[in-house]
């Protein structure tokens, strides 16, 4: 359903600070694919992401969604196909608008929109039942401007909006990294479950190795721009994080990429 | 006792003039608060407004035609503006700023060269003139001024309510946020600057009616005058008027009540040269406020830590 073909991205080409982020990567999703990624700070998953998400644009390859190219597609104009969650917990919602307008728009996401008004009384009914369905005390704050909750909270929010339409692709970039132990955990249930529910054909970026080991059904090393391992079946299954340490400490070529790089337990 | 009596005499023209350029507020608060842009092509459209309203009543035209072609102008100015920002990249301060200094010389062309051009209510039928604003009749441009507010107060209400309106506010309140949801940001700012400034230029064809002449220089200041309305109704209002219609309304009163207090200043003794400063200096110190609070209070809390 995802086919990446030679992708590559350089920033600040022809600058002292010319960095290599994306290096040839190409990589196909099946249809319900639930990919982790993980790799060290500078590895490119999340630039892998934003060039999917169309945020900026690759130097070269291409980008295929279930058979339309959309390398040359504006941000926007992908968005349609795209669900996604980003780490900043400020980045999903729209902190002056209430609750059900954030929720509104998302239900309108690749529909035009039209000078309908914004938001019917059967939406609020249908965003109740889905608030109440995650158990996080939102579904009584409809009408409470967004700015007002929690990071968690707000990230819940924006994983509810991402998947509200059907996206045919869920992005989700280290989504619960900003959030405490504990709200990091429900979030990340939350996830499961709606993953899970819908088969959601989904990437997933984390900084822990325990959450890309047991989530998912396929797991993606990056470094310097490349995917450097790539398990899946059987053999996702079974992995453990110390083998996981091994494999990314030889694969590039550096003892010293501990966990500090791949980080937390 | 004399000064409460000439007091009493100036408050309904700083009523009308007041209710005015609150117009012009609500343009800018479109721009500044919902878009989150600070818009200074108001500064040139203003008076665009005006020039292009007078030249066409000169020339024969009907006055409400007239203004809905001044408004015309103005969207076209906002969108010059929005394009130079949007498409090439430019700052949207610097957007604007270049907009407004080449508006001058628009503004003149559009008036013949004439730095001022009038327009006499006893020769032609005007919406408003500042010659009624004490008769208790129809032609008191106080309730016709208001009427109109509170017309296009009616008609952001129901555009921001809609599904395209909801949209706009996204891209203004967060443009990640809105490009994830499909909301094409770049043109949500070409039609709010357009909608700003067509309100802006309204504003300024009223006036120029009322006052009896367009001047390329009566926009001049205008966005402060603008901020100072938007800062003053939100920070008066803000707490009781959660409403957009009546946010908006605020803004309104804002600008009546600037007008009020630089009436009482004047009628104090300020020298009308040291108008803008005053302006400037009211402008500074509320834009300032919140920031200087903020900064306080981390301060303060980091001595109790």
């Amino acid at each position: 359903m995802l086919e990446i073909r030679n992708l590559s991205k350089t920033f600040h080409p022809g600058t002292v600070n010319e960095r290599l982020a994306i290096d040839n990567v190409s990589l196909t999703l099946n249809d319900g694919d639930f990919v982790t990624v993980i790799g060290g700070n500078g590895a490119g998953k999340s630039t892998l992401l934003n060039l999917i998400a169309g945020v900026f644009f690759p130097d070269s390859g291409s980008i295929v969604i279930n058979g339309r190219d959309v390398t040359a597609l504006p941000e926007y104009k992908r968005a349609p196909f795209l669900g996604r969650v980003f780490q900043d917990p400020m980045m999903g919602t729209s902190p002056t608008m209430l609750i059900e307008e954030n929720l509104a728009i998302a239900n309108r996401r690749g529909l035009r929109r039209t000078l309908k008004w914004g938001i019917t009384e059967k939406e609020r009914e249908d965003f109740k039942k889905a608030l109440k369905g995650f158990d996080l005390g939102l579904e009584d704050r409809l009408t409470s401007k967004v700015g007002l909750l929690s990071g968690g909270q707000r990230q819940a929010l924006t994983l509810l909006m991402a998947v509200m339409r059907r996206p045919e692709l869920l992005l989700l970039d280290e989504h619960t990294a900003a959030l405490d132990p504990k709200t990091a955990q429900k979030v990340l249930g939350m996830t499961e479950k709606i993953v899970g529910n819908d088969t959601l054909t989904t990437i997933m970026i984390t900084h822990n190795m325990k959450d890309a080991i047991e989530h998912g059904n396929r797991l993606i090393m990056m470094d310097a721009g490349r995917i450097v391992a790539d398990i899946s079946g059987e053999q996702k299954r079974n992995l453990t994080v110390p083998y996981l340490m091994e494999l990314f400490s030889s694969v590039s070529g550096n003892a010293e990429a501990n966990d500090s790089l791949l980080l937390s337990k | 006792m004399e000064f409460l009596t000439s007091l009493l005499k100036a408050t309904p023209g700083a009523i009308a003039q007041g209710t005015l350029w609150g117009i012009m507020a609500i343009g800018v608060f479109i721009t500044y608060k919902v878009m989150d842009i600070a818009d200074l092509t108001v500064d040139g459209s203003f008076a665009t407004g005006g020039a292009v309203c007078v030249v066409l009543i000169r020339a024969g035209v009907g006055a409400v035609p007239a203004v809905l072609a001044a408004m015309l102008a103005g969207a076209l100015a906002g969108c010059v503006t929005a394009l130079l920002h949007t498409r090439c990249g430019i700052p949207a301060i610097l957007s604007g700023i270049l907009t407004q200094l080449a508006l001058y010389s628009v503004n003149l062309r559009i008036m013949g060269s004439r730095a001022n051009t009038p327009v006499s209510v006893d020769k032609y039928s005007l919406i408003v003139s500042q010659r009624y604003v004490l008769e208790g009749s129809f032609r008191n441009p106080i309730p016709i001024v208001f009427l109109i507010t509170a017309v296009f107060i009616m008609f952001l209400y129901w555009f921001f309510g809609t599904e395209r309106g909801c949209g706009m506010r996204a891209s203004g309140a967060n443009p990640h946020m809105a490009r994830a949801q499909g909301i094409n940001v770049k043109n949500d700012i070409v039609l709010a600057l357009m909608f700003s400034n067509a309100l802006v230029a309204l504003s300024g064809a009223l006036l120029a009616q009322y006052q009896g002449s367009a001047d390329v220089n009566m926009g001049r200041g205008a966005i402060v005058i603008g901020l100072a309305a938007v800062i003053i109704g939100t920070s008066l209002f803000g707490k009781v008027f959660r409403n957009f219609a009546l946010r908006l309304l605020g803004v309104s009163l804002g600008a009546i009540i600037y007008y009020m207090v630089l009436q009482v200043t004047l009628q104090l003794g300020l020298d009308t040269n040291d108008l803008k400063l005053v302006s400037a200096a009211i402008v500074a110190v509320f834009l300032s406020v919140p920031y200087i609070q903020k900064h306080v209070r981390q301060r303060g809390g980091r001595r109790h830590a």
